[in-house]
C-alpha cells in the first residue's frame, strides 16, 4: 500500500527521505506560545502518526491545540510561538530543527492546508487560478503558461465550471472558494493536506459536498489527510482513525470504528455525549461542566481531571500515562492505569 | 471597471465642482469692500461714475440670478476676471504664470515622496522591530510632524548659507533662465534642490508612516498566511501579496494629496520664494486681489475634485471589488 501510494508521486520525494519510514510521525511535540506572564503550553507532549492513504481526525472543544498541532508540522506560527521540544519526522526526515528557509521545501509541495475561511485565505485582489498556479510556478519551477494549465484542470477537478476560471475570491460562493482552497492545497501534489475546520464557515449542504469532494479526492489522489474538526460527524464519515486532544494533550487515540462506538477515556465519552444526535431523544444532549485549564499553569496531574467525573486520588497529582489496547487505541487515562 | 462605476464617479464630481463653482461666487460677494471702489481707489469720486461702473460690470444687477448667471458664463468660458493687482492682466494668465513652477516643485515632490516612502515604510512594517523600522519610524515621524518651513529653514543655514552649494531661493539666477541649453537646466536644479528636498522630506514621513501601518496590518491577513504556508520566499510573499494590498489605501491618499498640494506648499514656496501658487496666494492676499484668490480656490477646489476622481478611477483598478 504504501509503496503504491508514493509510486504516484509526481514530484520526487525529498533528498534525505527514507523510503522506507513512515510517512508522518510526531514525537512528543510541544509548541508554547510567549505570553507577558509566561509559556502557554498549547501543544504539550503530543505524539502520532499518519501512513500514506490514511485520513486522521483531529478533534477536540476550542483552543485544545488541534490547529497549533497542525500548523507546528510545517511551523506557520504566529511570531510568539515556539516548538519547544519533540519531533516532526516527515519519510524519516525530522522536520523541527530545520530553519525556514530549509522548511519551504517541504510546505505545500509536501504538506499543504485547506484554512477555515477560504474567503480571508484568499487573496482579495488576485485571480483565484493565479492563486492556485502560483505554487506550481514558483515552487515547481514551471512555465507560468504551464502552470494556469495545472491552475484551470484542478478547478476543474473540483467541480467549478470553466466560465468563472477568471474569478475573483469574491466573486466565487462560499461553497465554490473553498472548492478553490482545496484544488490550491492539491497544485503541487502533497503527500499530506491538512483540512483546518474546511467545512466550518459552509451551510449544511455545502458541507456535505465539500466533504464527500475531499473523500474523493483522497481516494483518487491517493492522499493523505489531516482534519481538524469540532464536528464528530465528520470524523465519522471521513477519517480512519481519530485523535481525541484535550488542554494540548492526547486524550485517547484510535481507530473511529473503535473509538465512537467503545470510547474509553471519561473526556471522549463526555465529548460524544455532548454532540447530538439526529436520531435520539434531544433531553440525551449532556454539557461538560467547567472550562478547559489555564494552560500558563496546568494543572500537575491529569487535564481533566478537574471536570471529570471519575476523577480519583491520584489523577491531581500524576499524569497519565499512554495505556495502549489490542485494538489499536491508546489512552490516556488513570482508569487504565495498571491495565494492558 | 463598469461603466457604471465610472459614469457615478463622474456625474460625483461634476455635481461637487458645481457646488464649488456656486461657493466661490456667493463667498467673494460676501467679503467686505466693494470692487469698485478698490478699483477707482478715489475718495472724490462721483456717484455718477460709480453709479456708471456698476452699471458697466453689471454690478447694479440682483445678485442671484443675474450676477451668478453671467459669474457661470464667464468662468464657463474661462473668463476669470482681471486681477486687481497686477493691472490690466487678466487672472487667468496670472495663475498661469504660477502653475508651473508649483507643478514642477510639487509633482516632482510627490513622485520622490511617494516612491521613497513607500518603500522605507513598507520594509519597516514588513520588518516590524528591525533597524530599519526603528531608525525609519523615528525619522518619519519627526519628519511628518514638522511643518514646512522647520524643515526648510535648516536646510537653507546648512547647505545654501553654510556650504553655499545651493542658492537660498528663487527660481532662477539673474539672466539665468537665458542661458543655453544645459546651463538653464542646471541653474534651475540648483535652485530647485532645496524646496524639492523640504516638500520631499516632509511627505516621505507622512507616507511611510501610513505605508508602515498599512503592512502591519496586512501582514496579519489570512492570506498571507495562506502564502508562507505555500513555502514561497518572503520577498514574494511581501510583493505579490502584502505589497498590493497594503497599497490600496495609500492610492487614496496620495491622489487627494496631489490635489492640496496644487495649491502649494504655501511655506515650502515661502520660505525658499518660489514663484509658484503658494506665493502668488500670499501675496493676493495681501493686496486684497479677490478675482485672483477666487480664480486660486476654484484651482485648487477642482484639482482636489480631479485628483478624488483620478483615486476612485486607480482604486478600481487595483481592487477587483469595487469594479462593479
Amino acid at each position: 500500500m504504501t509503496a503504491e501510494i508514493r509510486g504516484r508521486r509526481q514530484w520526487p520525494l525529498p533528498k534525505q527521505a527514507d523510503p522506507s519510514a513512515p510517512l508522518l510521525k510526531v514525537e512528543n511535540l510541544q509548541t508554547h506560545f510567549q505570553l507577558g506572564r509566561g509559556w502557554v503550553k498549547a501543544v504539550d507532549g503530543v505524539s502520532f502518526g499518519l501512513d500514506d492513504g490514511e485520513a486522521l481526525g483531529l478533534v477536540g472543544e476550542s483552543g485544545c491545540g488541534k490547529t497549533t498541532t497542525a500548523l507546528s508540522l510545517v511551523r506557520l506560527l504566529p511570531s510568539n510561538g515556539k516548538i519547544r521540544g519533540g519531533s516532526v519526522e516527515l519519510f524519516g526526515i525530522d522536520l523541527v530543527p530545520k530553519t525556514d528557509r530549509q522548511l519551504d521545501r517541504y510546505r505545500w509541495r509536501e504538506i499543504s492546508i485547506v484554512f477555515q475561511g477560504a474567503m480571508n485565505a484568499l487573496n482579495p485582489v488576485v485571480q483565484v487560478r493565479r492563486q492556485i498556479a502560483e505554487p506550481v510556478q514558483y515552487r515547481l519551477n514551471q512555465s507560468e503558461s504551464a502552470s494556469l494549465k495545472r491552475a484551470d484542470e484542478l478547478l476543474d477537478m473540483v467541480g467549478i465550471p470553466s466560465r468563472r476560471l477568471g474569478a475573483y475570491p469574491h466573486e466565487l460562493s462560499g461553497g465554490m472558494r473553498q472548492r478553490a482552497m482545496i484544488a490550491m492545497a492539491l497544485a503541487c501534489d502533497p503527500a499530506i493536506v491538512i483540512g483546518d475546520e474546511p467545512t466550518t464557515a459552509l451551510d449544511a449542504m455545502v458541507q456535505a459536498q465539500i466533504l464527500v469532494l475531499l473523500e474523493q479526492l483522497r481516494r483518487d489522489l491517493g492522499l493523505s489527510l489531516i482534519l481538524i474538526t469540532h464536528d464528530l460527524s465528520v470524523v465519522a464519515e471521513t477519517c480512519d482513525r481519530v485523535l481525541v486532544m484535550y488542554a494540548g494533550r492526547v486524550a485517547e487515540e484510535g481507530p473511529v470504528s473503535r473509538v465512537f462506538t467503545e470510547p474509553r477515556h471519561p473526556y471522549t465519552r463526555k465529548l460524544l455525549g455532548a454532540f447530538p444526535n439526529i436520531r435520539s431523544d434531544r433531553r440525551t444532549l449532556e454539557t461538560i461542566p467547567g472550562e478547559p485549564p489555564d494552560l500558563v499553569n496546568p494543572p500537575a496531574g491529569c487535564r481533566f481531571a478537574p471536570r471529570c467525573a471519575q476523577a480519583m486520588p491520584v489523577c491531581s497529582g500524576t499524569p497519565p500515562p499512554e495505556v495502549s489496547f489490542d485494538d489499536g487505541v491508546r489512552v490516556a487515562c488513570h482508569l487504565f492505569g495498571t491495565t494492558a | 471597471m463598469s461603466a457604471r462605476y465610472l459614469g457615478q464617479r463622474l456625474l460625483q464630481a461634476i455635481v461637487t465642482i458645481a457646488a464649488i463653482v456656486l461657493l466661490n461666487f456667493l463667498l467673494f460677494r460676501l467679503m467686505p469692500g466693494s470692487p469698485e471702489r478698490i478699483l477707482l481707489r478715489n475718495p472724490n469720486l462721483s456717484q455718477q461714475v460709480v453709479e456708471a461702473t456698476r452699471a458697466r460690470w453689471g454690478l447694479d444687477k440682483p445678485l442671484i440670478p443675474d450676477q451668478l448667471v453671467s459669474y457661470i458664463g464667464s468662468t464657463l468660458e474661462g473668463d476669470l476676471g482681471y486681477s486687481f493687482k497686477f493691472r490690466g492682466q487678466p487672472v487667468t494668465s496670472v495663475i498661469a504664470d504660477r502653475v508651473g513652477p508649483t507643478l514642477l516643485l510639487v509633482g516632482l515632490g510627490e513622485l520622490i515622496s511617494a516612491i521613497v516612502g513607500i518603500a522605507i515604510g513598507a520594509y519597516a512594517g514588513w520588518r516590524r522591530g528591525g533597524l530599519v523600522d526603528r531608525v525609519g519610524s523615528g525619522v518619519s515621524l519627526v519628519l511628518y510632524s514638522m511643518p514646512y518651513f522647520v524643515i526648510g529653514m535648516p536646510l537653507i543655514v546648512i547647505f545654501a548659507a553654510g556650504l553655499g552649494w545651493f542658492p537660498t531661493s528663487g527660481m532662477t539666477s539673474v539672466g539665468g533662465g537665458d542661458r543655453p541649453f544645459p546651463d538653464n537646466i542646471i541653474d534651475l536644479a540648483r535652485h530647485l534642490a532645496l524646496p524639492l528636498a523640504t516638500v520631499s522630506l516632509g511627505l516621505i514621513g507622512q507616507y511611510s508612516i501610513l505605508m508602515r501601518s498599512s503592512i502591519i496590518e496586512t501582514r496579519s491577513e489570512d492570506y498571507i498566511t495562506t502564502a508562507r504556508a505555500k513555502g514561497l520566499r518572503d520577498g514574494r510573499v511581501l510583493r505579490a501579496h502584502a505589497f498590493p494590498n497594503a497599497m490600496l489605501p495609500m492610492v487614496t491618499l496620495i491622489a487627494i494629496n496631489l490635489g492640496y498640494v496644487i495649491g502649494g506648499a504655501i511655506t515650502a514656496e515661502i520660505v525658499f520664494s518660489w514663484p509658484g501658487l503658494g506665493t502668488l496666494t500670499v501675496t493676493a492676499l495681501q493686496a486684497r486681489d479677490y478675482p485672483v484668490l477666487q480664480g486660486i480656490f476654484l484651482l485648487v477646489a477642482v484639482s482636489v475634485v480631479v485628483a478624488n476622481l483620478a483615486a476612485d478611477i486607480i482604486y478600481g483598478m487595483l481592487d477587483p471589488r469595487v469594479r462593479r
